[in-house]
Formats: structure tokens, C-alpha cells, sequence
């Protein structure tokens, strides 16, 4: 028994959300009494996940983009290796791609969006956002293997003194007929995922020309920047800055 | 091509969440229900196939009877053919399964979900439903052109977008962006008189599997008011920013 957790990285640097999912699971550990195992690709800073309660990592290095199946099955692999009934993942784009086809090939149930901790350990509940933030929804999982998302700085960064062990993980993997081909990044901004203040603006602003105020006192703020559903409508900005129920959340 | 648009029936964006039965039941009295907007994205898009790439649109929803308003709204808008499952959805996997058993039969090229639905959230529905059929799977598809069998997608990642390209049979997880709000369709009075003649299938069904369960919802407490500061009284917002917000 163990818990996993898929720490994700950005051209091999770990995220904010990875060392969050890596704290929660971390927390779940202690509660059952296992240790935290963390699955990374290509991530040249592993041995940090120490400072955020990890036991081991393992490293993949045979993979060099994402891709959801191929994540999901690499993953699927690694827990059935370390023999995990809890598996972790955060509430990144990637994350959200990935855990669906991670629970149909482990059979496991899957709750996204949970904002705390399991309030019970058997049966297994935990506290997860519905309704676009309106509510929340009290969920059991049913199932022997078990997925969590946590939602992106719903639990915050607990640090712990531990060290990881770091091995190298190589899985057989298939080939898929799914490829990238091209990513448009801005790779010096923050994103309304990563980000603990976002700087939002709407069609008051009267043009997308007096953004600038927005994005500098973004930038001061080390801050997302992001606008209402009108303004995305309009094309002022980017539909990836809309917060709302068709938007980001 | 043949595309099946699957579609969820939730309450309307603006509707006002309650809970009934000690907190355990979604209160549906005095709520719209409307076409998942993800999915009516996802649905503009598949008339835009039907019209340029003679699509055939089939669209199905999982549900008691009172989804069929939605469906014939679909219908309405043009899609040729309705199925709804008869069955209640404890979560998003009997969800996928449900519409898994109907896809596996009608053999389609391309299936649209919305990313995810505006109640529960999930967003697990339509990942589920293409590793069940073995697909192909886009998810935050904002663009989507397909030649022969090849497909080339964009999807909306953290703080950019990433291009794809793909094989059908393809489910992909439709989101703002795919079409623009500017395009969607009014159903117009020929649409629905139309929509009237159109087949809507019942089937029973097949599976009722489920991994998670609902015990009990709860509302968050009160964000409180929004404060308003003048554009001339920047000691008050440096003040606000520095002690309450604590960003600066």
C-alpha cells in the first residue's frame, strides 16, 4: 500500500501545483500510515520533493512530450509497481486530461476539484467544489484504487525535512496515434492556474488598448492577469484569461 | 462523417443553487434547465461539419424524461436524430458508460462532450468515454478541423495552447473557443416545428456501474461585499491592498 503522487513539471522544473499535490498527499500518507511515492518526467530538480514529505521518485526519462494516454499509462504502471491505492494529481489542464483515462485503466474512482483533506478515511470522503464554486459536494469513493484532484491552492505548501530517493522508472510503453505539434506558451507569465493573486478586468476598461495598467500592476503583483466573460466575448483578451462558468474557474 | 454530440441537461448559468432533504438532494424548484453551454459549443461546431462536410448529427443525453426539452432543443438547432438512456447518473463514470454502450453500436467518427458540465464540474466524462471506446481524446478543444481521418486540434493549456494532430474515431472535450457565443444558433420557429417530427429514441439501460457517491452538498459562506474605492483616494486602496488583501 502507498500513496502516489504525478508531480508536474515545466521544461524539467517542478510546479507550484506539484509540491501542493505533493504536501496533500503527504498528509493522506501519515492518515493511513504509508509512504509518498511521486512520479515525475524529465524533472532535473526531484530531490526538492524531499522538503515536501516524498519518500521516492520516480523518474521517467524516455518520454520527451506530454501526452495524456501515454502519461496516464506510464502512470497506471508506477502504481501498479508500488502496489498504490491512492493516487494524487493537481488541477493543472494536464492533470484534468490525464486522471479520467488514468481511472477507466485502474478501474478507480475519481474525484477532482477537492479542496481539503479526507474528512474519513473508510469509507474515503473528501470535500470537492460543484456547481461553478457554488457549493460543495461531500463525495464518497467507492472503489479499491482511488484518484484525488486536488484544486490548485486549495491546501497550500507544507514543507517537512525528509529526503527522497530517486530511481529511475522505465516503462513499456505503446505508441500513440496522438502527437503534438506545435505550443503557443507565453513562458514569462503567470498563469490563472499557478497563481495566488489575478489582477481581473471588464468591459469598464472601454478598450483593450488600457490593458497595459492591468498587466503592470499584474506584474507588480506577481499576479495573473484576467477579465469577464463581455471582454473575452469582444476578443480584448484571450479567451485562456476568461474567469467564469465557460471560462477558467 | 458521423458525429455523435452528447448532450447534459443543467441548470441555467444563472440559476440559484439550493439543496433539499437535510442537504443531500440538488434543489431543483424553480430552476431552467438548458443545453450544457460546453456542449452547445460542441454542437455549433458539428452543424458547421454537417453543413461543409455533410455530418450526419446524432445527440443523446442521459437522463429521466425531462431532458427531452433539451433534446429536442438540440434537434431544433439541427441535429438529425435524438437517443436519450434512461437512467439516473450517480457520477461521471455511469455517465461515460451509459453513453459508451450507445457509441460502441453506432460505430461514430467523431464524439462531442463538453469539457465539462456547469454543475458537477467533473470534466471526467468525456476522457472516460473515449479510454472505454479506445479513441482518440482531445480535451479544452477550442479548434477542430478535420480532413478524411485525420484531425487537427487545438486544445487550451495553462497560460497558452498546444496544436495536435489525431486520428478518428475521435472524442474530443469541447469548450468556449471551438465557436465563438456570436455563433451559436436560436432554434427558429421551421427548426422546432421540425424538431417535433424528428426521432428521439428511449433505450434502457445497459450497465449501472458507478465508483463515487454524492453523500451530502454544502454552500460556502458569503465572500462578503465588493468593495468599491475612488479613483482619487489611492491612500485607501494602498491601505486595502497592503492590510486586507495582503498582495502588496
Amino acid at each position: 500500500m502507498s500513496v502516489l503522487v504525478y508531480t508536474e513539471s515545466d521544461k524539467g522544473i517542478l510546479k507550484k501545483a506539484a509540491l501542493e499535490a505533493a504536501s496533500y498527499g503527504k498528509a493522506i500518507a501519515d492518515a493511513m500510515g504509508t509512504s509518498l511515492i511521486a512520479i515525475t518526467f524529465k524533472v532535473s530538480d526531484a530531490s526538492k520533493l524531499g522538503n515536501y514529505g516524498v519518500d521516492k521518485v520516480l523518474n521517467i526519462e524516455s518520454i520527451d512530450e506530454f501526452n495524456a494516454f501515454i502519461y496516464a499509462d506510464a502512470i497506471k504502471q508506477a502504481v501498479e509497481k508500488e502496489n498504490s491505492t491512492l493516487i494524487v494529481l493537481s488541477s493543472s489542464a494536464d492533470s484534468k486530461y490525464i486522471a479520467p483515462l488514468l481511472a477507466i485503466g485502474l478501474n478507480a474512482g475519481y474525484v477532482p476539484n477537492v479542496v481539503e483533506t479526507p474528512s474519513n478515511l473508510n469509507p474515503f470522503t473528501v470535500k470537492r467544489t460543484a456547481f461553478t464554486n457554488k457549493a460543495y459536494c461531500n463525495t464518497e469513493i467507492l472503489t479499491a484504487v482511488k484518484i484525488v484532484g486536488v484544486s490548485n491552492n486549495s491546501f497550500g505548501l507544507i514543507e517537512n525535512t525528509g529526503a527522497a530517493q530517486i530511481e529511475a522508472f522505465s516503462p513499456i510503453l505503446a505508441e500513440s496515434s496522438t502527437s503534438v505539434t506545435s505550443v503557443d506558451k507565453a513562458n514569462d507569465k503567470v498563469t490563472i492556474a499557478d497563481a495566488e493573486v489575478v489582477v481581473s478586468a471588464g468591459r469598464g476598461l472601454k478598450g483593450p488598448e488600457n490593458w497595459k495598467m492591468i498587466e503592470e500592476l499584474a506584474d507588480v503583483l506577481g499576479a495573473a492577469t484576467a477579465c469577464s466573460k463581455p471582454v473575452s466575448d469582444l476578443g480584448w483578451r484571450p479567451h485562456s484569461e476568461h474567469v467564469g462558468q465557460t471560462g477558467n474557474l | 462523417m458521423k458525429i455523435l454530440v452528447c448532450i447534459s441537461h443543467v441548470p441555467d448559468t444563472t440559476s440559484k443553487i439550493n439543496f433539499s432533504d437535510s442537504g443531500s438532494k440538488f434543489d431543483s424548484n424553480g430552476v431552467q434547465y438548458v443545453i450544457n453551454p460546453n456542449d452547445e459549443f460542441g454542437l455549433t461546431r458539428a452543424m458547421w461539419f454537417k453543413e461543409k462536410q455533410n455530418a450526419s448529427i446524432d445527440v443523446i443525453s442521459v437522463g429521466g424524461s425531462e431532458t427531452e426539452t433539451t433534446l429536442r432543443k438540440a434537434l431544433a438547432i439541427g441535429a438529425d436524430t435524438a437517443i436519450r438512456v434512461n437512467a439516473s447518473t450517480p457520477d461521471g463514470l455511469s455517465v461515460a458508460k451509459h453513453l459508451a454502450d450507445v457509441a460502441k453500436k453506432g460505430s461514430y467518427d467523431l464524439i462531442i462532450t463538453g469539457r465539462e458540465s456547469i454543475d458537477y464540474n467533473g470534466g471526467m466524462v468525456p476522457g472516460m468515454l473515449a479510454a472505454i471506446l479506445n479513441a482518440n481524446f482531445v480535451t479544452n478543444c477550442i479548434s477542430l478541423e478535420i480532413e478524411g481521418t485525420i484531425a487537427t486540434a487545438v486544445r487550451e493549456i495553462d497560460g497558452g495552447k498546444e496544436t495536435l494532430s489525431t486520428l478518428l474515431p475521435l472524442v474530443i472535450g469541447a469548450q468556449k473557443g471551438l465557436v465563438e457565443e456570436s455563433d451559436l444558433r436560436i432554434p427558429n420557429m421551421r427548426g422546432i416545428m421540425m424538431a417535433r417530427k424528428k426521432p428521439l429514441t428511449v433505450v434502457n439501460p445497459e450497465s449501472n456501474n458507478s465508483a463515487t457517491k454524492s453523500v451530502s452538498f454544502e454552500k460556502p459562506a458569503s465572500r462578503g461585499d465588493v468593495k468599491l474605492v475612488k479613483a482619487d483616494n489611492i491612500d485607501e486602496l494602498i491601505n486595502l491592498l497592503h492590510n486586507e488583501a495582503k498582495v502588496i
